[in-house]
């Protein structure tokens, strides 16, 4: 089986940490982004990746080469040599996927989520059907289209900035019985006017229209950027910069060929800080009901706490809740740190207290300095003591001798 | 030459409730003299400089203060340590700078022979006063001919804060004096201390007569009921002289005033919580060249990590874990629990820092409670210390509609809870604070 991933451009809405490394390798409670989607898939069988870049990384490379070899896999690295919109990297991937005339997932590589590949595979199986699994990152979905229209299957399309409870079999199982082009995966959201909504029927689930950011109430679901497609889809693409919510999916609707499958469980874009922090927590509750044992019970622990084997927290320390801490990070005595993450090898000194804000890389945080407010430091950035940082967001290799008290980026 | 019989006096103007509004909500408990800085009142620190002078016999407070058990307390214990008399005059009204000094002129003048001086000092300054150096050089240089003033230089920015002095650099006399002028007079500043002779009093006589004259002129005619009159202007007796503007003013050019230049000491009028920090700084400094017993020295383990002059009263009780330093004051039966940090500010009694707590440049009033991994932190309103002369700068509250940065000050009574910053605030007493709060005065 093979499986797509659209990895796509520069991460910036995750700088300062997409500068020193690429997004899909940006670690999301201690596992690169990419490699929660990797492994799942690596786990239901998937033997070939591809991975759909727009700039290319010698980092994501390595990092790729090194996981292939670790889960016997393979995974190959295809490049656009233009950004293609959010559909044109399908095509691209096109040689790559038709070879052995299966269908396949497009996945969106910023979701993370629970990944219930095997299910999906067990359900896809049941119906007779090989499947392909795609992570979309950015790309274009029509440059993959050779690949992934040969045995006239459905696909999956994945967002790759989200996290939630991956339905995948229910999701071929729905999208069998419409019997249509194309399921798109929807979520439940509070504050729907920030989001393109899907209205459709309740009861078969049949996409009407998408209202992008309405001012007026008209839906609370919202595209979860996941997707299942037939290879029929393919058409409608042309090789060319298309975006596949802005263009495809509408005509889909007028065609009637797009129907809406809602998610249940958590679900999160962690393409940006805030939400990072945000899908971290959830991520974390759901470890804590599927996999409780990776969670820390130490002393001085709050809540869901993942914390390295590598790392070394002092005493009175309180971490917690909603706490991930990379490897070899030294977090000393009388730290309080709440719903944040801190990156590998950094030093937390003594009565800190770190309150949801990312850390990055072989950091260095001073003695009594406290930090709130989504701060974001990147990689090798120092804070003296005492210090206040509210909200800065800090580029890589700065020594910070002042303090932040309102929030800024800092250079 | 003077005899051995001089009784000298020195005069202390300890102001009344309505002054040190700016100092507010420290000066809501207490009267503002009797606020610790470096652990001592700010009147400590002056009757300490006013028993440097041998001859001196006898301290008058006078302030319109009601008599309370602290004032009360604070003259019992003083008189004890520095076996001067001290008594407290109190003005039945605010008379001013010079109303009280003209009110209770008989007092001051009792026991005191024609020849000789007395020093008046403002309550509200803070210094390491040259009083020694002053009485000798108006000895040496003045004399019969009048009276000394004690100058000091600031920036030309900052000098019209202040009363500003215009005098010749060779024979000292004052030639201009005025208060708080608008454009620029002069680098020389009052510094609130002076020495007079009796004769001071005719020249308030002559003031108190023609106040009289322009307050009588200036009421309202009312037939009635003469009760009317003693009520219709609130706030301003009959007997109020400005000491400042109304006799200093008309001393300069006559010959009779003399200022005498304190060098390079340290000094500054306590107007708002940015000039104690400074004064507390500066006073800690003096300890550590006069009185070094009264700092913390670093115990090799049980006791905390001091950084730089720390004055801790006997009986707080402070984790060894904990940083202190520099500048920092911490008064009577405080806790100071594990890893807390404390720089540049004043603790006062009874207050509680929980674990991990970090206060910086922040006035911490009595019996309040800081909750543990809690910030308070103000911003420092130094004056440059790479300008010669410089003082702490005027500050109104707000600038813009924000409140401006500056010390933060913590009412006495207040609970702050674990967790939360407070950052460049005011919080009155009898608070519970719910959460963090930056630029704000907290009601």
């Amino acid at each position: 089986m093979k499986a797509l991933i659209l990895v796509g451009g520069y991460g910036t809405r995750l700088r300062p940490l997409t500068l020193t490394k690429p997004k899909p390798l940006v670690e999301f409670c201690n596992k690169p982004m990419v490699l929660h989607q990797i492994e799942a898939l690596a786990e239901v069988g998937v033997t070939h990746v591809i991975l759909a870049v727009s700039y290319l990384s010698d980092m994501l490379q390595r990092e790729m080469e090194v996981e292939a070899k670790r889960l016997g896999i393979k995974i190959t690295i295809s490049q656009e040599t233009e950004p293609l919109g959010t559909a044109g990297p399908l095509a691209l991937a096109r040689d790559h996927l038709q070879v052995e005339n299966e269908p396949f997932f497009v996945l969106n590589s910023d979701v993370i989520c629970e990944f219930p590949f095997n299910d999906m595979i067990k359900f896809h199986k049941e119906h007779n059907c090989e499947g392909t699994i795609v992570f979309l990152l950015a790309g274009p979905l029509a440059l993959a289209r050779d690949h992934l229209q040969v045995e006239n299957e459905p696909f999956f399309v994945l967002n790759s900035d989200v996290i939630c409870e991956f339905p995948f079999n229910d999701m071929i199982k729905f999208h069998k019985e419409h019997n249509c082009e194309g399921t798109i995966v929807v979520t439940k959201v509070d504050e729907p006017s920030k989001y393109g909504v899907v209205v459709y029927e309740q009861n078969t689930g049949k996409i009407d229209r998408f209202v992008e950011k309405p001012r007026e109430y008209v839906s609370n679901k919202i595209n979860a950027g996941l997707y299942i497609f037939n290879p029929a889809i393919l058409n409608r693409i042309e090789l060319r910069p298309t975006s596949i919510e802005k263009e495809i999916f509408p005509a889909m609707a007028s065609d009637k060929q797009l129907y809406a499958f809602e998610l249940k469980g958590f679900w999160m874009d962690v393409g940006q800080p805030k939400d990072y922090l945000t899908g971290m927590g959830l991520y974390l509750n759901f470890a804590r009901s599927s996999m409780p044992d990776r969670l820390s019970r130490d002393n001085g622990t709050v809540g869901n706490v993942l914390v390295d084997p590598t790392a070394k927290i002092g005493e009175r320390c309180r971490i917690g809740p909603n706490v991930v801490i990379g490897p070899r990070v030294i977090i000393q005595d009388g730290v309080c740190l709440k719903n944040c993450t801190i990156l590998a090898d950094s030093l937390v000194k003594s009565h800190s207290w770190i309150a949801n804000c990312i850390i990055g890389w072989r950091c260095n945080i001073g003695q009594w300095v406290r930090m709130e407010n989504t701060s974001v430091l990147g990689l090798d950035v120092s804070v003296q003591d005492e210090l206040f940082i509210n909200g800065g967001i800090i580029l890589p290799h700065k020594a910070i001798s002042e303090s932040v008290s309102e929030p800024k980026i800092l250079i | 030459f003077y005899s051995f019989k001089i009784m000298l006096k020195a005069v202390i103007l300890i102001g009344s409730p309505q002054k040190g509004t700016r100092f507010r909500p420290l000066s809501l408990e207490i009267p503002k003299p009797l606020f610790p800085i470096a652990g001592h009142p700010i009147l400590y620190h002056l009757i300490e400089s006013c028993a440097q002078l041998r001859e001196l016999r006898e301290i008058l407070l006078i302030g319109c203060y009601q008599p309370n058990e602290a004032l009360s307390r604070f003259i019992a214990n003083a008189q004890q340590t520095f076996n001067i008399s001290i008594r407290y005059l109190q003005e039945y009204a605010s008379l001013g700078t010079g109303g009280g000094i003209y009110h209770f002129r008989d007092l001051i003048k009792s026991n005191v022979s024609d020849k000789d001086v007395f020093f008046v000092i403002n309550g509200d300054i803070c210094a390491d006063l040259p009083l020694v150096e002053m009485l000798q050089f108006h000895r040496e240089n003045v004399g019969d001919k009048g009276f000394t003033i004690l100058g000091t230089e600031a920036t030309e920015k900052q000098s019209t804060n202040y009363g500003c002095i215009a005098w010749d650099k060779e024979s000292h006399e004052v030639k201009h004096y005025v208060e708080k002028p608008s454009t620029f007079v002069s680098t020389t500043i009052n510094c609130g201390v002076y020495l007079f002779s009796k004769v001071i009093f005719q020249i308030l006589s002559e003031t108190y007569r023609n106040n009289q004259q322009i307050y009588n002129e200036s009421l309202p005619i009312f037939h009635e009921s003469s009760s009317t009159f003693t009520t219709y202007d609130t706030g301003f007796a009959r007997e109020n002289i400005r000491l400042e503007k109304d006799v200093l003013s008309k001393l300069g050019g006559t010959g009779q005033l003399y200022v005498f230049p304190m060098a390079n000491r340290f000094w500054t009028a306590i107007k708002n919580p940015s000039s104690v920090i400074y004064a507390n700084r500066h006073y800690l400094e003096i300890y550590r060249m006069y009185h070094p017993e009264r700092l913390s020295k670093q115990s090799d383990s049980n006791g905390p990590t001091i950084i730089g002059d720390v004055f801790i009263h006997p009986t707080a009780c402070v984790a060894p874990s904990a940083v202190l330093g520099p500048n920092v004051s911490i008064g009577q039966d405080v806790t100071i629990g594990y890893g807390v940090r404390v720089r540049e500010s004043i603790i006062l009694g009874s207050c509680v820092l929980q674990d991990h707590c970090c206060v910086l440049y922040s006035i911490i009033a009595w019996n309040s409670t800081i909750g543990p991994w809690s910030r308070v932190e103000g911003t420092p309103n130094d004056p440059d210390p790479n300008r010669q002369f410089s003082k702490i700068e005027k500050d109104s509250l707000f600038h813009d509609g924000k409140l401006h940065p500056s010390i933060t000050v913590i009412g006495n009574n207040v609970s702050i809870p674990g967790e939360v910053v407070v950052l460049n605030a005011i919080v009155l007493p009898h608070k519970e604070l719910g959460s963090s709060s930056k630029n704000q005065i907290i009601l």
